[in-house]
């Protein structure tokens, strides 16, 4: 068969990962200038063909001559194959920034050829260097585009919010920024939202609930979840079980008779009904996570200090809380995220703009009238606490959801 | 000597025992009024016609009035009293109200009559009965000598107050079947039906291979691979207000980076309302079939925004998994795929299934992301949306609570199946 050749895959490889660094760079390229380029896949796909056949055939005698050699003549056969005018584009002006693109397509294509077909020799394949091919090619594209599309919402929202409505409106693709414009102009959408949108009042609002929610559900789970660790009693494993199915409910099916009831004792309408809302919802996540860290201590240390005369209350405050403090700190920030991302309750409880979360905030910036950058500042505004205590317990959080507290 | 010491421990059992239900005791205090109260509550709602504004229950609206001429020969003033009933559906009953009256008046006459009594300035009326809607007036006649305008003493410093008796409709004992039939009439509820099983099923599945895609790739380590791992989180612990928005102008048919990106391409050559259109025809090989656009873009954003729950499950159960089983099959000579087909996949089908079934029951109570995206609208409403839809939207508070009864039956019967299974495998 043709496709067990080396040759084969230095077609497959070339050619794929030509068009693949085409698209993509060509889409960079008109986010990052602002300038509208046409897209040709056909040419890098031929170039990247070329390229990878070239490979197979030298990769023994590679040097970085040869690496050099062979990038700049694939940037010189882009300029060959459009007639010097690459693009079409005839500004001048850009002529400098459409090299550094068109070299930048070759140079990463050239190097993704190399990776895809290292130690790939041109004639029959085994199955097992076949296979490996074609994985080592699927996980290099496979890497990218999770990259990708990961970061190009986020990219979006923070370039959407430094620019201003005009440039939006007359070109929606131009997020190049302007390096000469001053921070007043850069930041206007942020100073805006501070200044008329009382985003300071959210902030601490947001900020004020979710604190005191960690601190509520710290309060009473940190007990509960030593109980549930190290004590025994009746019902202990339907207890546990249950606290899983707890925080299966979801709070739209909870929404309507807590407003109902809210409504009629006048709380609805105020930041107390979210602190005690939310405690409701996190204390079962919280108790889940602290169980599984208490039950991971060895509790030859409880016994022991029971032989020396300490009660368990005074063993929880001596002993268990000491031994896990940083995983108490690591769910109490985790509550906290969940408190400062939660929409729900805040969009349907909260009426009056002087008490708004950020959540509750952003979503009153959803209208025809206000610009879509102070929509998607506010968004930011709302993201970058969240990212910053997420890689502050990056590594916490990751042992501790794959173990089990996940929770929307 | 052992009953002695099986005694001591069955004492310390005991003890164990009280701690262990105090220390819980306000957990469960929590969980039970905020969670399991309200959820029979809903059930109680779901039976009830209730609709949003009968929340606000009903007020007696009381406005004094005072009327004196300053220069006044009779020195005769009145005092008007007008009553409303603030509800247009509900009677207030066994209305009283009591108001002082200050020193130096003297009542001449009521009207109307035999409404009102006076004793020792204390004015007390009983109104009876204030019908919905309806209101009132009474006019207290009266004579004053000098001693209120000395010390300026009005009748309107002392406020009325009121008492009064109204059925509250939250807790009255007035049912209906209106609400269920409203929900399962119509053609709606088999669309909203259809919209909730392939949201679910296509956004849960779709998640999980994608999460097991990421897993593969990011199995393999290289450098930055936990700064990659922490990367892809992003979606998964961002506000869900603020990815919804980035996903929404990202998509948007005037100003969006994608349309002008497609357009810019030579892909469309017009806009494509992403979040607004229900339907898009695609052609294949002549066939031309209706494709649910907004619905997929909602199932797209669900599978980006959640595939980072199952990769990381997925990645923390593969690196648990024993690295000389590899290299025993690499030495055997399997290849990669029969190394993932025969070795990995089994190994991990048993935490797959359990994130299938946990995800299904999150996606199908999902309700921020597609109410951020398109609200329900464009064919995407799910019974979540429907929820918000029929209680807030339309104002009854009762369909809502039926729709949320719904989403609770089939939640009842998914976490069946899945404490059946979890079982098996220690989760």
């Amino acid at each position: 068969m043709f496709w067990k050749y080396g040759l084969f895959c230095s077609i497959f490889a070339g050619s794929i990962w030509g068009a693949f660094w085409q698209i993509i760079f060509t889409m960079m390229g008109i986010l990052t200038f602002g300038i509208p380029l046409e897209l040709d896949v056909n040419q890098m796909l031929i170039i990247g063909l070329v390229s990878g056949i070239f490979y197979i055939n030298f990769q023994k005698t590679i040097s970085m001559k040869i690496h050099l050699t062979a990038i700049v003549s694939m940037t010189l056969l882009v300029y060959v194959f459009n007639f010097g005018k690459p693009y079409q584009i005839n500004e001048s002006l850009n002529n400098i920034n459409i090299f550094i693109l068109i070299f930048l397509t070759s140079a990463i294509t050239w190097i993704s050829i190399n990776f895809s077909l290292n130690k790939i020799s041109i004639g029959k394949l085994s199955r097992y260097d076949l296979e490996n091919f074609y994985i080592k090619l699927m996980w290099g594209l496979g890497l990218i585009i999770f990259i990708l599309i990961t970061l190009v919402p986020f990219y979006i929202m923070i370039m959407t919010s430094l620019k201003n409505q005009q440039s939006l409106i007359l070109n929606p693709l131009d997020f190049s920024l302007n390096i000469n414009s001053d921070f007043k102009t850069l930041f206007n959408s942020y100073i805006e939202l501070f200044t008329d949108f009382n985003f300071h009042l959210f902030l601490i609002n947001s900020f004020f609930v979710s604190c005191v929610t960690v601190f509520i559900t710290l309060f009473f789970s940190i007990p509960g979840a030593y109980a549930l660790a190290r004590l025994r009693f009746p019902s202990k494993k339907l207890f546990s079980s249950s606290v899983i199915l707890i925080y299966l409910i979801p709070s739209i099916v909870l929404v309507i008779p807590l407003y109902a009831i809210f409504s009629q004792i006048g709380l609805r309408n105020s930041l107390l009904a979210l602190i005690i809302v939310y405690p409701a919802t996190t204390i079962p996540v919280a108790l889940y996570m602290l169980r599984g860290y208490f039950s991971s201590l060895s509790s030859e240390i409880d016994d022991a200090a029971l032989m020396d005369g300490l009660s368990r209350v005074q063993i929880i405050f001596k002993i268990a809380i000491p031994l896990s403090k940083p995983a108490i700190v690591s769910v109490g920030l985790y509550v906290f995220m969940i408190a400062w991302n939660e929409f729900l309750i805040a969009f349907m409880f909260l009426d009056d703009p002087s008490i708004f979360t950020l959540s509750r905030g952003i979503m009153s910036l959803n209208s025809s009238e206000v610009p879509q950058q102070h929509l998607m500042a506010g968004a930011v505004i709302a993201t970058i606490p969240v990212m910053i205590i997420f890689l502050y317990l990056e590594k916490f959080l990751i042992s501790g959801l794959s173990t089990g507290g996940v929770k929307e | 000597m052992f009953n002695k010491f099986k005694k001591n421990e069955s004492k310390l059992h005991q003890k164990e025992r009280k701690l262990a239900f105090f220390l819980l005791l306000p957990t469960i205090f929590i969980v039970l009024s905020i969670v399991i109260f309200p959820l029979l509550a809903n059930f109680w709602i779901s039976f009830k016609p209730i609709s949003l504004g009968d929340l606000r229950p009903p007020k007696l609206i009381i406005k004094e009035n005072f009327r004196a001429k300053l220069i006044n020969k009779d020195k005769t003033a009145e005092i008007h009293y007008r009553y409303r009933n603030s509800s247009a559906k509900y009677d207030l009953n066994n209305v009283i109200f009591n108001d002082t009256i200050p020193k130096g008046f003297t009542i001449k006459k009521i009207e109307p009559n035999d409404t009102c009594e006076i004793k020792d300035k204390n004015l007390t009326c009983n109104l009876e009965k204030v019908p919905a809607k309806s209101s009132g007036k009474i006019i207290l006649k009266i004579t004053t000598n000098d001693y209120w305008k000395k010390y300026k003493d009005n009748p309107k410093n002392t406020k009325p107050t009121t008492s009064y008796q109204s059925k509250n409709i939250l807790t009255s004992f007035e049912f209906t079947f209106d609400n269920f039939k409203k929900v399962f009439s119509a053609t709606e509820f088999v669309q909203v039906l259809k919209v909730s099983i392939y949201y679910t099923i296509f956004g849960t599945a779709g998640a999980l291979l994608v999460g097991l895609f990421a897993a593969q790739i990011l199995q393999k380590s290289f450098k930055g691979r936990t700064f990659v791992r922490g990367l892809l989180l992003f979606p998964y612990i961002s506000p869900v207000i603020a990815v919804a928005f980035s996903w929404v102008i990202l998509f948007d048919p005037f100003s969006g980076v994608v349309n002008s990106m497609l357009i810019q391409m030579n892909v469309i050559d017009k806009p494509i309302n992403f979040f607004g259109q229900k339907y898009t025809d695609i052609s294949i090989f002549g066939y031309i079939f209706k494709f649910p656009l907004a619905l997929s873009m909602v199932i797209a954003f669900e599978i980006w925004r959640y595939f980072p729950l199952s990769f990381l499950f997925i990645l923390a159960r593969m690196q648990s998994l024993p690295e000389d089983v590899f290299d025993a099959a690499e030495i055997d000579g399997a290849s990669p795929f029969q190394q993932f087909y025969y070795i990995s996949l089994p190994f991990l089908i048993g935490i797959i299934s359990i994130l299938f079934l946990l995800r299904f029951i999150w996606t199908f109570n999902k309700f921020d992301d597609i109410f951020l995206l398109t609200g329900g609208n464009a064919g995407t409403r799910t019974f979540t949306v429907n929820v918000y839809e029929q209680a807030f939207a339309i104002s009854n508070l009762g369909a809502g609570a039926a729709v949320a009864v719904v989403i609770f039956t089939f939640l009842l019967v998914f976490s069946l199946v899945f404490i059946k299974y979890s079982k098996k495998d220690a989760f």
